[in-house]
Order: C-alpha cells, then sequence, then structure tokens
C-alpha cells in the first residue's frame, strides 16, 4: 500500500543487507524519511518528532524477516502507529437527554463551518433526529443567508433571527424555537474568528455559558499548516472542545493536522468533510487517515466510495468486464447514472495522486448537463450497439444524434471518450499498469 | 448593520501590519542567531524548527540548513550570528524580483479574476481591492461570477456598498462565464473600466471546475484580445504544503500572474507562499491583514524579508 515510503525505506535498508535486526546505527537514515513525510504532510514539527521517536522504540530490536523488506516492515510499524494514534474514541456526537441538544461549530475564518453545519444536520436528521439550524455569524456579510439558503436546498429547518444582531440573544432564541417546535438537536454555525481575537473569543465563551451545547465541535479545514494546533490548542483551552471535523478532504491535501490535532488535543476526529454536496460528511477512518498522511492515495475510500453507492453484484459484475475490456457503452450508461449518486467522476479520481494529470480524464469528466446528454446519446442506441460500439456507422450516427436531440459531432466525442475509457481501462487492469500506480505513476 | 471595519491611521495600519509579518513570520530567528549562540548541532536544530514551523516546508528547510552546514564546514562561516545574513540572503534572493503591484494599464478596460480553493478569503480581498483602486480614482466594476456558493452574490454585494462600486450580478447558478461576459459588455458601455472578477472557491483537483474558470478566462480573452489580463490566486497563511499543489495546479490551468497572501492577522507564519515563489515563480501581489476595507497591503519582498529578520523598525 504504501510504497512511496516503503521504497524509500528500503533504498536506506540495502546497505544494510546482512544485518539481522534494525538497531540505533541502521535505523536513522530510515527515520529520517519517515520524518519529512510526516513534515511534508503537515504534520506539526513537535508531533512528527515525537511520532519518530516512538517509532524508533518500537522499531529497534525486530528481527529483520526474509519474508517482508526492512522498509515495509518499518512502514506498518508507523502506519499502525498512526492508526492507533488517531483512532480510540468513537466519532458518535454525544447528544445528552436535553431537548434540543445544542451543537455548536467553531472554527477560523474560511474553514467550512456553514457548509458543514448542513451537512452535518443532515447526517443528524437522517439518524431520525429533528435538527434545526442556526447561524449566528452576524459579522460576515450574507452569512446567514447563506445558510438559509443552503438550509432550504437540503430541505432542512433554519432558525429566522431576524433583526437580531446579538449572538448570544440568537442563540437563547434558537434554543428557545427548537424547544417549543419539538426539535431534539440544533447545530448552531458561528462566525469564523482567529483565535487570538480575544473578543471574538469572549463571545463563544458566552454563547456555551448560554445555551450549554452538548458538543462543540472544532472545524478545521484539511489544508492547514504547522499553526493547526495552535489554533485548535487555543480553542481548546478557552472553550473545551469535544471533537473535530476536518473539511476539504476531497482535495489532494494530506491532511497532517488529523494526526497533529489529535496528538495535542486528545480530542476524536469525528467526521470528514468530502465534498460540496450536503451529503459528503464521513465518519472519521483513522486506517485511512493514516495512508493518506503516508503519502499514498486513499484508495480504500475509494473502492468504499464506489462500493457504497454501486450495489456490489453490479460492482463485480464490472470489474469482471473491464478487466476482460468488455466494457460496453450499456456499462457505461449504468456508470454514468451511478456517477452522479457517488459525487462527480473526477472527485474519485481526485484521491488517487496523480491522477489529475491525465488528459484523457478530463474529457470523461462529465458536468451535469453533459452527463444528461450523454444518457440520451446512448438511449437513442438499439441495444445491439450499446453492445458493441463498432457496429457505429456513420449512417447510425447520424440517426442517434437524431435520436437524442444532439449533433453528430457530440455521438462522435461521446464514442471517443468511451475508446480512450477502455484503452486506459486496459491498461489499469494490466499486472504493470497496477504496480505503477501503486507507485504513483500513470501508465498513460 | 454591523460592521467590522475599525479606523486606523494610514501609518499605523502599515507599522502594525509590518510588525505584525515580521512578529509571526521569523522573530524566532532572530532570537535565535542574535543571542549569544555556538554554531552547533542545537542551533540548527533550533533554526530548522523555526523555518518549518513557518510552513516554508521541509525540504527547502533541509536544503538551507545542509548549505549551511557546508559553509560552517569549509570554514567559511565561523559565527553564529553570520547564519542570519545567510538565510535572509536566500529568502531574498527567492521573494526579490518577485514583489509588483497589479499590472494595470492606465487606460482601456481590463480584467482581474481572482481564484482559489474554498474558504480564503476572495470574496473579502476583492472588497478591499476594488477599495484601494477605488481611492486611486479608478472606475471599478464588481463582477459576481460565483454563482455557486449560496449567498457569495449577497455577500459581494455587501462589500460593493462598503466600498461604494458597481456590481454586476446575475441569478445563483447562472453560467459564471456569461456573468464575465455582462460584465464586459457593462465595461464597454462605459460602466467602468476595471473588473474584479470574484470567483467560486474550488480545489484545485476538480478538473470539471477548473474548466469553468477556463472558460471564463476564454470569454475574457475574446472580448477583450491583446488587453492585459491578471489572474490573482489567493492563499490563506495557514496553509500548509498543500499550497504548492494548489498554486501549480491553477497556475497550468489558468496562468496564475499573482498571489494574495491573507489571514496574516493570525498566528500563521505564510511561508509557504517563499516555496511557492521559488518553485513557480509566480510574484506576490498583497497581503491581507484583517477583514476591514484597508487591510490589504502591497506585498514588499524586501521589507518581507527585512521584517523576517527583525532588522528594521
Amino acid at each position: 500500500m504504501f510504497e512511496n515510503l516503503t521504497e524509500k525505506l528500503d533504498a536506506v535498508f540495502r546497505k544494510l543487507k546482512g544485518r539481522s535486526r534494525l538497531d540505533e546505527e541502521n535505523i536513522q537514515g530510515a527515520l529520517r524519511e519517515i520524518r519529512m513525510a510526516l513534515l511534508e504532510a503537515d504534520v506539526n514539527f513537535k508531533v512528527a518528532k515525537g511520532f519518530v521517536e516512538d517509532v524508533k522504540t518500537r522499531s529497534l530490536g525486530q528481527e529483520v524477516t526474509e519474508s517482508i523488506s526492512p522498509g515495509q516492515q518499518v512502514v506498518k510499524i508507523v502506519h499502525d502507529r498512526l492508526v492507533e494514534l488517531m483512532g480510540g474514541e468513537s466519532s458518535q456526537i454525544r447528544f445528552g437527554n436535553r431537548f434540543p441538544a445544542p451543537i455548536m461549530l467553531v472554527g477560523l475564518q474560511g474553514s467550512g463551518k456553514t457548509t458543514t453545519a448542513v451537512k452535518l444536520a443532515k447526517h443528524v436528521t437522517k439518524q431520525g433526529k429533528r435538527t434545526l439550524l442556526a447561524s449566528v455569524d452576524v459579522y460576515r456579510p450574507a452569512a446567514m443567508d447563506q445558510l438559509r439558503i443552503l438550509g432550504k436546498e437540503a430541505a432542512l429547518p433554519v432558525f429566522e433571527a431576524g433583526d437580531l444582531k446579538d449572538p448570544v440573544t440568537i442563540c437563547r432564541r434558537a434554543v428557545e424555537d427548537a424547544k417549543n417546535r419539538g426539535y431534539e438537536a440544533l447545530i448552531i454555525d458561528t462566525a469564523g474568528r482567529l483565535h487570538i481575537d480575544q473578543e471574538m473569543m469572549t463571545e463563544l465563551i458566552r454563547i456555551k455559558e448560554a445555551v450549554q451545547p452538548a458538543e462543540i465541535l472544532f472545524v478545521a479545514d484539511a489544508m492547514t499548516g504547522q499553526e493547526a494546533v495552535n489554533v485548535a490548542a487555543t480553542f481548546n483551552e478557552r472553550l473545551g472542545i469535544d471533537g473535530v471535523i476536518m473539511t476539504k478532504l476531497d482535495g489532494d491535501a494530506r491532511g497532517g493536522a488529523a494526526l497533529s490535532l489529535k496528538a495535542v488535543m486528545g480530542k476524536p476526529i469525528k467526521f470528514v468533510g468530502v465534498g460540496e454536496k450536503v451529503e459528503a460528511l464521513e465518519v472519521f477512518h483513522p486506517d485511512r487517515m493514516a495512508t493518506r498522511i503516508l503519502g499514498m492515495g486513499d484508495i480504500v475510500s475509494l473502492v468504499e466510495k464506489a462500493q457504497a453507492t454501486v450495489d456490489e453484484r453490479q460492482a463485480r459484475e464490472l470489474e469482471r468486464k473491464i478487466r476482460k475490456n468488455e466494457f460496453t457503452l450499456e456499462d457505461f450508461r449504468n456508470q454514468l447514472s451511478q456517477i452522479k449518486k457517488m459525487g462527480a467522476l473526477k472527485d474519485i479520481f481526485s484521491m488517487i495522486p496523480g491522477m489529475n494529470k491525465i488528459k484523457a480524464f478530463r474529457q470523461i469528466d462529465p458536468d451535469e448537463k453533459e452527463l444528461v446528454r450523454v444518457t440520451a446519446i446512448i438511449d437513442s442506441m438499439t441495444k445491439k450497439e450499446r453492445q458493441d460500439h463498432l457496429l457505429i456507422d456513420g449512417r447510425r450516427r447520424k440517426r442517434i444524434a437524431l435520436g437524442s436531440g444532439t449533433t453528430v459531432q457530440d455521438v462522435n466525442r461521446l464514442l471517443k471518450s468511451y475508446g480512450e475509457m477502455r484503452k486506459i481501462m486496459k491498461k489499469m487492469t494490466s499486472k504493470e499498469g497496477m504496480k505503477a500506480l501503486r507507485r504513483g505513476n500513470i501508465p498513460f | 448593520m454591523l460592521d467590522v471595519f475599525k479606523k486606523k491611521g494610514l501609518f499605523d495600519r502599515l507599522k502594525a501590519g509590518l510588525a505584525k509579518t515580521r512578529d509571526i513570520l521569523l522573530t524566532d530567528v532572530d532570537d535565535l542567531v542574535l543571542g549569544e549562540k555556538r554554531i552547533d548541532q542545537a542551533l540548527f536544530d533550533e533554526l530548522e524548527e523555526t523555518l518549518i514551523r513557518a510552513d516554508i516546508g521541509p525540504a527547502f528547510t533541509y536544503e538551507l540548513i545542509e548549505e549551511m552546514k557546508g559553509q560552517v564546514k569549509r570554514k567559511e562561516l565561523s559565527r553564529a550570528d553570520l547564519l542570519k545574513g545567510i538565510l535572509r540572503e536566500a529568502m531574498k534572493g527567492i521573494l526579490t524580483g518577485q514583489e509588483t503591484a497589479l499590472r494595470l494599464p492606465s487606460e482601456g478596460i481590463c480584467a482581474v479574476m481572482v481564484v482559489g480553493v474554498n474558504g480564503t478569503g476572495k470574496t473579502t480581498t476583492i472588497g478591499k481591492i476594488a477599495y484601494e483602486l477605488k481611492n486611486r480614482g479608478e472606475r471599478v466594476l464588481l463582477v459576481a461570477a460565483d454563482t455557486f456558493r449560496a449567498a457569495a452574490i449577497e455577500q459581494l454585494e455587501a462589500w460593493s456598498n462598503r466600498a461604494g462600486v458597481p456590481l454586476i450580478k446575475q441569478r445563483p447558478n447562472a453560467d459564471p462565464a456569461s456573468v464575465v461576459f455582462d460584465a464586459i459588455q457593462a465595461a464597454k458601455a462605459g460602466k467602468g473600466r476595471i473588473l474584479l472578477v470574484d470567483t467560486a472557491g474550488r480545489l484545485h483537483t476538480k478538473l470539471n471546475l477548473m474548466e469553468e474558470l477556463k472558460k471564463m478566462k476564454r470569454i475574457v480573452t475574446r472580448e477583450l484580445p491583446d488587453r492585459p489580463q491578471e489572474v490573482l490566486l489567493v492563499v490563506d497563511a495557514t496553509t500548509g504544503q498543500n499550497g504548492l499543489l494548489q498554486a501549480k495546479m491553477f497556475k497550468e490551468e489558468v496562468g496564475v500572474t499573482g498571489i494574495v497572501l491573507t489571514k496574516l492577522d493570525g498566528t500563521a507564519k505564510g511561508g509557504i507562499v517563499i516555496r511557492i515563489a521559488k518553485e513557480l515563480g509566480i510574484p506576490i501581489r498583497y497581503i491581507g491583514v484583517g477583514e476591514g476595507l484597508e487591510d490589504l497591503q502591497p506585498f514588499d519582498g524586501n521589507a518581507f524579508v527585512e521584517a523576517l529578520f527583525g532588522a528594521e523598525g
């Protein structure tokens, strides 16, 4: 799984062939590589230092076995330790037994609190709890409008603050309102603020005192660098944080901040945000995060994400077809209808390192309108044509274009994309292809 | 309407801003190298920590440290206080020449696109730039091309009122490129000369959203042929090493011409821009130091480095 780091470590260990144990001397180079990997992933300097010391202790004296390389051996220790450190407590929200149970979201400007508030409300609603949203961000222009609009789009109720200007008053009213209307949870979206802004931090404390939240969740951007821990630690000291929601993990940030925050605050990372859609909130998986920090694409997540939306039998069938290069236009169409559910294809590809460099994927990469058009084109084909795209000659193309209300060029483009997709799939599933992919190189 | 502006004198603002940058950026380095220190591993370790904690990145940090170690070994360097000079030269070499004011032609319509990942402060930055340009007597037009994020148009509208500059907008979810087109037509009709285009935040890995951005840029190029264009990438100072990937991708896709480093009023160091400048050579235009209209300063590489090492003021 961790070919990148493993290879580097193996190179380091190559020098020590013949030695049978990892010792103080021969492990230095490896530890340096691990440290670099962690720092490059934005793990906090001190946390990385402590972590490497810990790994050293655990590695020393380990027998170098024949079956696995010393690199793999050390990477396994590193990975297991990362999982252990980031895991532990369950990510369930403790609502307590008050109605409503207020949940406060806090964090820096731009970390993604408002989007997260709506996602969390959706998540909690799905668990069967009636949930009300409230924004107390009276500072950022149109922040309250933003929550109102997002709530409306997701069919979630949002507290109307009217002309109220004081965040604490708004909170009190929202709690009352939630109580009167029988809501079980109240998610409070607070204004973004700097941890060193005393006035604004005091405001949060006042809100906390007024509503006695069941939980206070710190919203952290996965792209944050070394400062992540100072910020979170200050919020924790002043307010007492119950957990972390890490956002923007749908990008390619390695997210070392996750380890740092857990290490420094000891508070669980409860959820991760993985996209702009309201469903794009997932439970935190320490093992996937460990993989990610070590620099490998989150292939486990990718597979699971696909599995969650594509039914398994279908998925297996698809895999077989891809392997045998029998991926037909029919399958292509089925895929397209899954894509909408899955979040777009490119989100999925973007989890694989290097993938976004590939031109061919850009052509496949569909925007929503394009999806409708492509589906229409395939729908206008006969069953035979869908099974065998080589059948589709010029005349047939004309007919298909006419039937789907598109142009022959559109049909041509689709067939070309489909052809390229097949080619890529073939390369991807070949032995060399998989190997290269694991190394982070793309074979096309 | 609640407002977050605080009125401060220009001088105070400048001084505070510079002191801030210096404090945040590398006062630690100064403490380190000015104190009575011997050159030993402990000193290098401390320097290394300071650089890494500024988000300059491990690779570049080691490069700098190794270079210094080499010089010590070759006996070119024996005094601890000279380490500072070397670090300063290294950073200056990267940053100076990388500072340029917004390149705006003195006449004719021109467009400035403001792009970046989600939550870096694009809209706020536009508000501030609009205010600055307006104070310089420019006729500015705000363009609400973030039609995606809920209430983004309203947010820009609020800034348009604050800064007192007109806004071109359409309905939410309208094609952003068509908003840009409208705005250019409005500018051609004499409504303004400099277009500040607010775009939706997008992760650099989202290919279809990058295509959308390219389309907007194509419209500008088509409608304003041979006119200079600016594409400003807004980078949050708290960003870690991912900032480099952001800059790289946006540069490849839409040709970033400059960087605005925001949120330097926090404790984050923003050192990632040094790595960006080093590896991609993208100039840094402005720094953002607060949420008020005036909390924007031109980036000055020399002053930045001087401030970094606490040599002035």
